[in-house]
């Protein structure tokens, strides 16, 4: 299986939306080129680069350890990058722009970092004084509004159970407006409801055309909330919509079974356009890879009826974003094991 | 992307209501300690023999006023030791860092939260102790407390050991990833100041006016200097990375 190399932008093809295409450096909220993140011999990250687009929600999908927080910290101007460059909210990434970096996005970390011994609205009045908003009161109003937790504001912060604690976090967030959302690990440690809860909060964000980058090790969350997925490794390994990192990672196949085995087989699948392999599964089934089942079911089935077979079912294989993952985590496994 | 009282006052603020709502400070720094600090003088400034001699009597009252300025050291050492381990343990310190603010922002907004609240309880110590010489002590024991020098020492002396203990502890705090560490090592980190002040109480200085001014201008230097050696220490990466080390 293949690995994917430098350039790692998405594949082109049949993506009719335009954001599935890789927006350019100025069009982008965050352009990242080559960065890499070491805390002495040990590396973060490394060599990663990619574009999130302006109202795009970008999922950061990787294992515990693979370097998203790190990525994250970093292109919040809370850690320094070892090397390669990046540009966040249109600010380039250096020491001297990280005040103005910090004023334009906002991170929600991992654990919320709420004061507990404050109210819910005490702690929102601390962070847009911080940010130095003018409409102070508007503002987290609107926050508490957007979030869902107007009628627990003066609770204070240790009475509140996690979800709800992380919903506040998300409502600090969210104070200034922040070109580009970062939240790290949304859902971690959430129980069903209170999981459900935070995915529709952030899809009612992308709604609004909020710029969000998500990292998340749970892939439902990404398939489900993100227009695109880059996985992360410590290495970047693919990034594109989900449905494309499938058909990228995967052959799709089709799997023909037949009344009986068909002793002209080769002849007839062969001559198919579309068709990169297939096997015989006996007694009478044959595997097909194929990279568009939809454009070559037809031909096939022309090409077996043709050859005289009695065609009993004819089945699409998918691939769900799960294989894809597993099978890049475990090629690291792999790797390391060597 | 200037500098703002306004974030100095949000971190301040914040900073007190936390204080407030927190029973160890509330409690035992902020009442307990003060009383063990002021009881003590008051004793010793009763047991005082009228008879004894006028050099006897000096040392003793010297002795009660540096005990109250041990405490402008301890309190703000305590405190300033939380401000910045107390935010990592609870995991604030992160989602702060990701505001706008300055380090200077941070490091005033924290210094003056624990400057100011230790200040007044000192002097209200201080005001509590001469309030009881006055009223119960014997004329020549009250006279001698009220001499000038006394006086200014103890007002000049109390911001200037609390700046010193400020800054130590917030360093400390910058530094150790354990509250209690933070809170030792800062506490016995104040009192070499205190010392110093000792010498002078204990008339082993020859008390004058200038000498009490020119330690006090001496103080402040390294106050100064402590609060730009802290600032030049604020480092966001060390803080952030290091939790987790
Ligand atoms: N402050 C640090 N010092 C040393 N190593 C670190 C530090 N922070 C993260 N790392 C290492 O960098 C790698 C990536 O960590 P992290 O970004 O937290 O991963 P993730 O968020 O994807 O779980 C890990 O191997 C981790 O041990
Ligand atoms: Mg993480």
């Amino acid at each position: 299986m293949e690995q994917v190399g430098a350039p790692r932008a998405q594949a082109p093809g049949r993506a009719s939306s335009a954001r599935s295409d890789s927006p350019t450096v100025q069009s982008s909220a965050v352009a990242v080129d080559h960065l890499t993140k070491r805390f002495g011999d040990r590396v973060a990250f490394e060599d990663v680069s990619f574009r999130v687009g302006h109202g795009e929600v970008f999922g950061f999908l990787g294992p515990n350890g693979a370097g998203k927080t790190t990525t994250v910290r970093t292109l919040g101007t809370l850690l320094a990058p070892t090397s390669g460059a990046a540009t966040v909210a249109g600010i380039e990434l250096r020491p001297e722009n990280g005040p103005a970096i910090r004023s334009r996005i906002s991170i929600m970390p991992e654990s919320p970092g709420l004061y507990l011994r404050l109210t819910v609205a005490e702690n929102l009045e601390c962070f847009a004084r911080l940010y130095r908003l003018a409409d102070r009161r508007e503002r987290i109003e609107r926050a508490l509004r957007a979030v869902n937790l107007t009628d627990r504001a003066n609770d204070l912060c240790r009475s509140l159970s996690k979800g709800l604690r992380q919903r506040t976090a998300l409502a600090r967030a969210l104070l200034n407006d922040p070109a580009v959302l970062f939240l790290d690990e949304p859902t971690s440690g959430l129980d069903p409801v209170a999981t459900r809860e935070v995915h529709e909060l952030i899809a009612a964000l992308k709604e609004r055309g909020v710029t969000i980058f998500l990292t998340t090790h749970r892939l439902e969350e990404a398939e489900r909330l993100c227009d695109r997925v880059a996985i992360l490794n410590t290495t970047m390994r693919l990034v594109g919509r989900p449905d494309e990192l499938r058909a990228r990672l995967f052959k799709s196949s089709l799997e023909v079974r037949l009344r009986s085995e068909l002793t002209g087989a080769a002849a007839a699948l062969g001559g198919v356009p579309g068709i990169e392999g297939w096997e015989a599964q006996p007694p009478s089934s044959y595997l097909l890879n194929v990279s568009d089942p939809d454009a070559v079911a037809p031909d096939v089935a022309r090409a077996l009826v043709h050859a005289g077979a009695d065609i009993c079912s004819m089945t699409e294989t998918r691939h769900s974003l799960e294989d894809v993952y597993l099978e890049l985590v475990d090629e690291d496994v792999e790797a390391r094991r060597r | 992307m200037s500098f703002s009282w306004a974030r100095v006052a949000a971190i301040f603020e914040k900073e007190l209501r936390d204080y407030r709502r927190n029973r160890f400070v509330v409690i035992f720094t902020m009442s307990v300690l003060p009383l063990i600090f002021v009881a003590v003088p008051i004793v010793s400034l009763f047991s005082i023999k009228v008879s004894v001699t006028n050099a006897k009597l000096e040392t003793s009252i010297g002795r009660s006023l540096l005990y109250l300025l041990i405490l402008p050291a301890i309190i703000p050492s305590v405190l300033s030791a939380y401000s910045v381990v107390g935010e990592r343990e609870q995991g604030t310190l992160e989602p702060l860092l990701t505001t706008p603010i300055h380090s200077e922002e941070f490091l005033i907004g924290k210094a003056l939260a624990a400057f100011l609240p230790a200040v007044a309880v000192a002097y209200a110590i201080f005001g509590i102790f001469l309030g009881a010489a006055a009223a119960f002590a014997h004329p020549a024991v009250v006279s001698a407390v009220f001499e000038r020098n006394h006086l200014l020492t103890q007002l000049l002396f109390t911001p200037l050991l609390a700046g010193w203990s400020i800054w130590v502890g917030i360093a400390v705090s910058t530094r150790v990833s354990d509250l209690r560490a933070a809170q030792q090592l800062s506490v016995f980190a104040s009192l070499p100041p205190v010392a110093i002040v000792a010498l002078f109480s204990f008339n082993v200085i020859t008390p004058s006016l200038g000498l009490a001014l020119g330690l006090a201008t001496a103080l402040l230097a390294i106050d100064g200097l402590a609060w730009r050696v802290v600032a030049a220490m604020f480092d966001r990466e060390q803080l952030v990375s290091g939790t987790r080390s």
